[in-house]
């Protein structure tokens, strides 16, 4: 019983409080703004680090990216030079990675070769972002339909092994730097489609976009101003990691002998070569530098991936 | 300032900006909404017909499950083209929502009529600063310039009681409490300075003393802008000093309609007196108990024959399980019930040896302009007398 006296108690003084004070909105923004300070306060606080290892990843992503863009400036000799006195040369100052079966510098034909994989991963991504992730973003947003149809596709698209599809029309099709980007971008286009699609859909009914609606917004207008500002971080962490299941694919075309044609170096081609002619045993190196770099790659892409996914997450935790 | 002139060439309504006066600014008739659902059709709306006049605000009440959300979205326009059966017309202004395409509606979304929602934890989109999602529609309505906007947004965040408004624009919605999210929603949907402005449970997700602060703040935006609102909430006291006319809705279907002041006094529905006594009082002694209304609101897909409050009323005969009661008057013309044995004096006319007839002056069937209601009557004749008699039952307290 005394609990209920205390309860009725403090309830009917705040009652006589919200009631009875004329001047409530004065003790009103005292609170407003005290509430809204500590909130500040604790935006800051729960940011996390984002780490060493996140900025290890960066770094090794720049170091590459930079390295590729540059190669041209670089102080290396011609990636396709062949220097045959110097034929399966160990790492030396001469040549800091060694040189191949054919001396060939293996530190250039990595830089060159990094041109390839990150343009091939990187561009086709971008297709199919942008074209996926639009089809995504409208059908989750309208529904009906165009939902319905579009979504069946993916489904068929999906069940037909990616791989195979993208050997058969290479076969056909040739292989140059460009088809095989347009030709993964396509490939990717039902998987980003789906992702984008269900992220979506997870906020097409939100209040916030009824909300929208009821202040005249147009649908064009909700789905590129009020969804895809929720739906890119969904967008770019899982963009990240297509990017680095592209690359491995073009790896595998290379190593099938099926990416840009050689002698054009890229890390695929490279591996290829690496692992001919019985190299794998009389000069690993070769083999070595270019699975090296892409398993950093890699493993930077989604570690950066990764560490976005948390990052963003705070904000939704806090909502 | 150019209303409605929502660029891309669209043929502009004209809102006449003084109207009739004497013309109510919304009329809704006999506006059904129904849900196809895998069990069967869900009569969430089942025949409201209601009216609200220019600057006046109108109270919907009723428990959850009673429809009153689906008629503010139905009201609206809003709901989804789906598996949704309409039917009924709802008028704004002159104009017939219920008839317009997209395009028309989205000049008077916004600009003549807005909505606050229910949950301000979701009703802002979390990515975006609060200072653009104001401007948003006062750029697509008004077509005024980025900087005239984001003068506008300071204005309206100040008006709304935000302090230090100038900085907060650039703010995100999860930087701001749940009462400064919604006095930021109120602002959004003022923005445009609204004829009307739908308020859906506007205090629903906020604790008690910052309801009351909001309900005041509304209503006090409304007074300044000569604005009507449609408060809908189930909380009688959240209406009871506010509203000007108050609907009580049951099973999708208004049951009693009255101004605030003879609803309260002059209670015929038992549903109405219901939900009042589950109001708790300050002076009841500690330890009483909570009033609450047995059992649980009905079935809208298979909903019961006859009166639809029947199986929860301590006053019901055999006459209200079978023969549905219409919505009718008694003595005064704004004051609709539907009730076989309506509440007099808080006694039930339905008591044995009651002469029913001798009470209730039955009005001889419910014809469309009747149960356009109080709205309209009141604005036809100056001012019901319950209208403005101020104090609608202290003993209502507001939240």
């Amino acid at each position: 019983m005394p609990d209920d006296r205390e309860l009725s108690n403090t309830r009917s003084s705040g009652r006589l409080l919200s009631d009875q004070v004329p001047g409530l909105a004065a003790v009103d923004e005292l609170v407003v703004s005290r509430q809204s300070e500590t909130l500040e306060s604790d935006d800051i606080l729960v940011r996390k680090p984002l780490g060493f290892l996140f900025w290890f990843a960066v770094g090794w992503i720049s170091l590459v990216v930079i390295l590729a863009i540059i190669a041209n400036l670089l102080p290396l000799p011609n990636p396709d030079f062949q220097n045959y006195s110097a034929i399966n040369a160990p790492p030396s100052v001469h040549h800091i990675l060694g040189t191949d079966d054919l001396g060939r510098d293996l530190l250039s034909r990595l830089i060159f070769g990094a041109r390839v994989s990150l343009i091939v991963g990187f561009v086709s991504v971008v297709i199919g972002m942008v074209v996926g992730g639009t089809l995504g973003l409208i059908s989750g947003y309208k529904g009906g339909r165009l939902d319905v149809s579009l979504n069946a596709g993916s489904f068929v698209l999906l069940a037909f092994p990616a791989i195979v599809a993208v050997i058969a029309i290479v076969a056909f099709w040739g292989s140059s730097l460009w088809k095989i980007t347009l030709i993964l971008g396509v490939a990717t286009i039902p998987l980003l489609y789906r992702v984008i699609r269900a992220s979506s859909l997870s906020f097409a009914n939100r209040d916030f976009v009824i909300a929208a609606r009821t202040l005249g917004a147009t649908s064009s207008r909700i789905v590129f101003r009020e969804i895809l500002p929720n739906v890119v971080p969904v967008a770019v962490t899982f963009g990240l990691i297509t990017v680095a299941g592209v690359i491995v694919i073009e790896g595998s075309l290379a190593f099938l002998g099926l990416s840009v044609p050689l002698p054009t170096p890229s890390w695929g081609n490279i591996i290829s070569e690496g692992s001919a002619n019985g190299n794998l045993n009389t000069n690993p190196y070769i083999m070595l530098w270019p699975v090296l770099a892409m398993f950093l790659l890699l493993l930077s892409i989604n570690l950066i991936g990764d560490r976005m996914r948390q990052r963003f997450d705070i904000r939704e935790g806090l909502l | 300032m150019s209303r409605g002139g929502s660029n891309r060439g669209k043929p502009a309504l004209e809102f006449p900006d003084v109207g009739d006066p004497t013309e109510p600014l919304l009329v809704v008739d006999d506006l059904h909404t129904s849900f196809r659902t895998s069990r069967g059709t869900v009569q969430a709306v089942d025949g409201v017909s209601l009216s609200v006049g220019r600057g006046k605000t109108l109270g919907v009440v009723g428990e959850s499950g009673s429809g009153k959300t689906v008629l503010a979205r139905s009201i609206m326009g809003l709901l989804p083209a789906n598996d949704v059966i309409k039917s009924g017309t709802v008028h704004f202004a002159g104009h017939e929502l219920t008839a317009m395409d997209d395009d028309h509606l989205r000049q008077v979304w916004g600009a003549e009529l807005s909505m606050i929602f229910q949950d301000p934890m979701t009703a802002l989109n979390p990515v975006k600063r609060i200072g653009r999602q104001i401007t948003e529609s006062l750029r697509l309505h008004l077509n005024v310039d980025r900087k005239e906007a984001n003068a506008t947004a300071v204005e309206l965040l100040r008006s709304v009681g935000i302090p230090s408004p100038e900085e907060r624009v650039r703010w995100y919605p999860f930087q701001l409490s749940g009462g400064m999210r919604q006095r930021v929603m109120i602002a959004i949907a003022l923005a445009c300075a609204p004829r009307l402005v739908m308020a859906d449970e506007p205090t629903t997700g906020l604790d008690v003393t910052v309801q009351a602060q909001i309900l005041d703040l509304l209503a006090d935006l409304q007074r300044e802008r000569h604005m009507a609102v449609i408060l809908v909430t189930h909380d009688l006291g959240v209406v009871a000093n506010r509203a000007d006319d108050i609907v009580v809705m049951y099973a999708g279907r208004i049951v009693e309609q009255a101004p605030t002041h003879t609803l309260f006094n002059d209670t015929h529905m038992p549903y109405t007196r219901a939900l009042m006594d589950s109001i708790p009082r300050l002076s009841d002694s500690s330890g009483t108990r909570l009033h609450a209304i047995a059992g649980r609101p009905p079935d809208l897909i298979h909903p019961p024959k006859g009166c639809r409050f029947a199986p929860r009323c301590p006053y019901a005969q055999d006459k209200c399980r079978q023969i549905e009661p219409p919505l009718r008057t008694a003595g005064s013309a704004d004051h609709l019930f539907a009730c076989w044995y309506p509440l007099v004096n808080g006694v039930s006319t339905g008591a044995p040896g009651t002469d029913l007839g001798a009470i209730v002056r039955v009005a001889s069937a419910p014809s469309a302009d009747q149960t356009t209601g109080p709205g309209s009557a009141g604005d036809a004749t100056g001012d019901p007398a319950g209208g403005s008699a101020g104090d609608p039952d202290r003993e209502i307290t507001s939240p």
